[in-house]
């Protein structure tokens, strides 16, 4: 709304400079950036997920599970951890200088490839969550039928099971691109120009919110061509799955050399997302923890837990509100409606904060006068609670989307045919088979506010603090080994929903249906 | 039968659709209140916050920061334990909480506003969010240009954004000016922190004023060019990077400089004062301040804050924690700092420091200067 307005208003120079000076970078920065993430990350998650679903090889259980741990990691700790790693003062630099190791061959952590990196490790667990239900619930069906028309299992693969897993794919590709284009607090780390630090600029440091809100408006366009290509992806193709789907669970067994291929590329992304930068953080915060392990840290990490639960309900309820609203009226104004719903993802939380602030200031000032007591939603968490929404509908009602995806015509047909309809159809139908997704929707959400920060910087009641807020604390006045500390609880936090969202996908519902 | 099975999950997710709204509009009900139980109940500090919220309302203040959180915590508290006034305070960017300010209106429930940097007090006065000060106190300890001039925010301590150096590898003999930072024998020897961060903006802010903007942005050109790494995203990071030997020379501000000094005695870095000379302008400085809102409800007790923020006792810990300058050249200087030698300041009013801050943004991007 606010975005739209904008565009008649007065700039003072501010957009001209930025037109001339900032935007032609910042915006192939984002571009290229955003492009180089979903590939990476896409190939990443799409091949973990083939490797641990359908093949056969030594550890596919452990990998299976460990390689979901990276969703618990923020972005801007990954980021400062690999920092610390890579930089040329940095642990590794120093590691090899000690041993007269040559150390020059190290990656630049702040070249475009790191970058990249960096966020592709911390993105791709998206992809391979979704490719992961899709890959299940398809089964070996996609490759028997590849075979059975005479197709070699690679080519089954790209032919058969890849193009039908597509819409989970394109779900988890979309969220990642979401993501990367909104972000800021991991190319603020590297000092990389993208379109949200330009808006940064634009606000607060030459004045203008005219400027920033238009450029928030491309970056909004850019978002919608993507959501429209993602669609696109999809066209019109039904793909409901029949009941036997997963019933055959047989693994395809690999040769020798494809099974050690597929172990090192599990593990090396186990490594490089996983291991290697905990055990940065772990480096760092072992010398602070007396310092850093005090009553206040443990009000950090209930008040994390606590804004993490509360979100995870309202978010994932208006997810599944939304969800059946728009699979009961297929009209363009709802799908509009629900597509402009979920763009709330891609904007820069400080962005989406301020431009609840406004419409919150006006209805206080009008509860006030009606004699309510003032301040009742400003600093209280339904501000926060609204501003999450916004933020994060799309995370959870993408799992949603695609598991409705699978509930058929013929389901709906057979309960009402068994008398079972309207409310108690979507209560003792549809609701169950939405199991895993639901339990999918709060799992990201619930580690996506555990690890969110400029909306919680700027919404929370006084006194309230998180774990991200106390890592921004520290690293804004470069203090990174004592953010270590805070930054590792995130992630410890982020380790029994994750554990609960890979229980939950082990087993999928179609089998369940067969005992 | 496949429906039984299914009743495990439909106990679990046993709201439909009409039932999601209510639950969803109760929840929200309950929030809202919740939200200020959790807040008091959770902070330490605050024990005695539900009290003093419910009585009289001078017996809390509410402080906007982007000061960070401890370096503000000892001051309060101590403030707290002489007055039993209580302080709640929401930190985060300054930019960020101005637009929050402007937004929240006249429904603001802050009082104060707190800042690291002149150029935001003076863009939040511009804006009209601040009110007159009106302390005797105020305007008799704290010199007229670390103030603003009409007496919408003061300063509260000093910091300055000087020069740093290898002491392995640099004559201090062969430093001088800021300028002279850009001249051809400092190739590949520079470091500078991003330019994003405001205060590299308020140097050069300093510098436009001094020198003028054509002739400052030749200044930061050369700089530029003499860059031996990538601008860095903190100040720690320039002088990291100088003692690996990447460069030697940087720009810090002196707190940076005197936190590094207190991790490591032994530091091979020193700092250096340029433009000493005559008519070179002096040392930039920089301050945090803090400005009465417009809209306070509290304003005598915020009245009473700011007078007490400026005496010796408040100084001491707010400047010494973070070793800064005290605003007042009366109150004593921690040890550290005064062994880092006297200098001779700029004297250019901070009040209008903000109006060269978009010039000086824009001028880094014409230039390159990331």
């Amino acid at each position: 709304m606010s975005i739209v307005s904008s565009y008649g208003t007065d700039d003072q120079g501010a957009l001209a400079h930025i037109i001339r000076y900032v935007l032609p970078n910042s915006l192939l920065n984002s571009l290229a950036l955003t492009a180089g993430v979903c590939l990476l990350a896409g190939a990443i998650g799409v091949t973990l997920a083939w490797l641990t679903v359908s093949c056969e090889f030594p550890l596919r259980r452990f990998f299976a599970w460990v390689l979901f741990l990276p969703l618990a990691v923020p972005g801007y700790v990954m980021a400062f951890a690999f920092v610390g790693l890579f930089e040329y003062g940095g642990s590794l630099h120093s590691m090899l200088r000690h041993y007269r190791a040559d150390s020059g061959w190290l990656l630049n952590v702040y070249s475009y490839g790191a970058i990249v990196l960096v966020l592709s490790l911390v993105l791709y667990p998206y992809v391979y969550l979704l490719a992961r239900n899709a890959f299940q619930t398809l089964g070996q069906r996609s490759i028997e039928v590849g075979q059975s028309l005479g197709l070699s299992v690679r080519q089954s693969f790209f032919k058969v099971a890849l193009p039908m897993a597509r819409p989970w794919i394109a779900g988890g590709i979309l969220l990642v691109a979401m993501e990367t284009l909104a972000d800021f607090g991991t190319v603020a780390v590297f000092n990389y120009d993208t379109l949200t630090t330009a808006i940064y600029q634009a606000w607060f440091s030459l004045f203008s919110l005219s400027a920033a809100l238009k450029i928030a408006g491309i970056l909004l366009l850019l978002v919608v061509v993507v959501t429209v290509l993602e669609r696109h992806s999809r066209r019109q193709r039904q793909y409901a799955e029949g009941r036997n789907a997963a019933r055959n669970t047989k693994r395809l067994q690999l040769g020798f050399g494809a099974q050690t291929a597929a172990l090192l590329f599990c593990s090396s992304i186990f490594m490089l997302a996983f291991v290697l930068p905990l055990g940065q953080l772990l480096y760092w915060a072992l010398p602070n923890l007396s310092q850093e392990l005090t009553v206040r840290f443990w009000s950090y990490v209930s008040g994390t837990v606590l804004l993490a639960t509360l979100a995870m309900f309202v978010v994932v309820s208006m997810a599944v509100a939304l969800a059946f609203i728009a699979r009961q009226k297929k009209g363009l104004v709802v799908t509009s409606a629900v597509r402009l719903a979920t763009l709330g993802y891609a904007l820069p939380g400080t962005v989406l904060a301020i431009g609840i602030f406004v419409p919150i200031g006006y209805v206080d000032h009008w509860l006030q006068s009606k004699g309510l007591s003032s301040g009742l939603l400003q600093g209280s968490l339904l501000v926060m609670m609204m501003a999450y929404s916004v933020r994060f509908l799309a995370v959870a009602y993408t799992p949603l989307e695609n598991n409705l995806l699978r509930v058929t015509p013929s389901i709906d047909l057979a309960s009402q045919s068994l008398g079972v309809a309207g409310m108690a159809m979507l209560r003792r139908v549809h609701l169950p088979l939405l199991g895993p997704g639901i339990v999918t929707a709060m799992v990201l959400v619930f580690v996506d506010v555990m690890k969110e920060l400029p909306i919680t910087l700027m919404t929370r009641p006084f006194g309230f603090n998180t774990l991200a807020v106390r890592v921004f604390e520290l690293t804004s006045e470069g203090m990174w080994e004592r953010a270590a500390l805070p930054a590792l609880a995130i992630v410890v936090v982020g380790f029994l929903p994750v554990y609960l969202l890979i229980r939950s996908t082990e087993v999928s519902p179609s089998v369940r249906a067969s005992k | 039968m496949m429906l039984s099975t299914r009743r495990r999950h439909s106990h679990l997710l046993s709201a439909n659709c009409s039932h999601h709204w209510l639950a969803v509009l109760l929840v929200a009900l309950c929030l809202s209140a919740c939200g200020k139980g959790v807040s008091e109940a959770d902070s330490p500090a605050k024990a005695t916050a539900q009290e003093a919220l419910h009585s009289e309302p001078s017996g809390s203040l509410i402080v906007y920061s982007s000061r960070n959180e401890q370096l503000i915590q000892p001051v309060f508290e101590r403030y707290r334990e002489i007055t039993g006034v209580t302080i709640e305070y929401a930190t985060d960017k300054a930019g960020v909480l101005i637009e929050r300010l402007k937004a929240e209106g006249e429904n603001t429930r802050a009082d104060l506003l707190l800042t690291v940097d002149a150029g935001t007090l003076g863009f939040a006065a511009s804006e009209g969010l601040f009110q007159r000060i009106n302390s005797p106190v105020v305007n008799e300890v704290v010199p007229a240009h670390l103030r603003d001039t009409d007496d919408l925010w003061t300063g509260l301590s000093l910091r300055a954004r000087t020069i740093v150096y290898s002491k392995e590898r640099v004559d201090p003999a062969q430093l001088s000016t800021y300028a002279a930072l850009g001249d051809p024998s400092w190739q590949g020897r520079l470091c500078l922190r991003t330019s994003k961060k405001v205060y590299n903006q308020s140097l050069v802010a300093m510098l436009i004023s001094e020198f003028g903007e054509q002739e400052t942005e030749q200044i930061v050109q050369s700089w530029v060019a003499n860059l031996a790494i990538a601008p860095t995203s903190n100040d720690t990071q320039v002088m990291q990077a100088i003692i690996n030997g990447q460069c030697d020379v940087g720009l810090v501000n002196t707190y940076y400089f005197g936190r590094m000094q207190v991790k490591q005695p032994d530091l091979p870095l020193a700092l250096y004062w340029p433009n000493q000379g005559e008519a070179e302008g002096g040392v930039h400085i920089n301050l945090s301040g803090i400005g009465l809102l417009k809209h306070s409800k509290n304003v005598a007790a915020a009245k009473a804050l700011v007078d007490w923020l400026v005496s010796d006792e408040a100084q001491a810990i707010f400047a010494g924690v973070n070793q800064e300058y005290p605003i007042s050249s009366s109150t004593t200087v921690d040890p550290t700092v005064v062994a880092w030698g006297g200098f001779k300041a700029s004297e250019q009013p901070l009040s209008d420091a903000y109006k060269l801050q978009p010039t000086a943004v824009m001028l880094f991007d014409r230039v390159g200067y990331r």
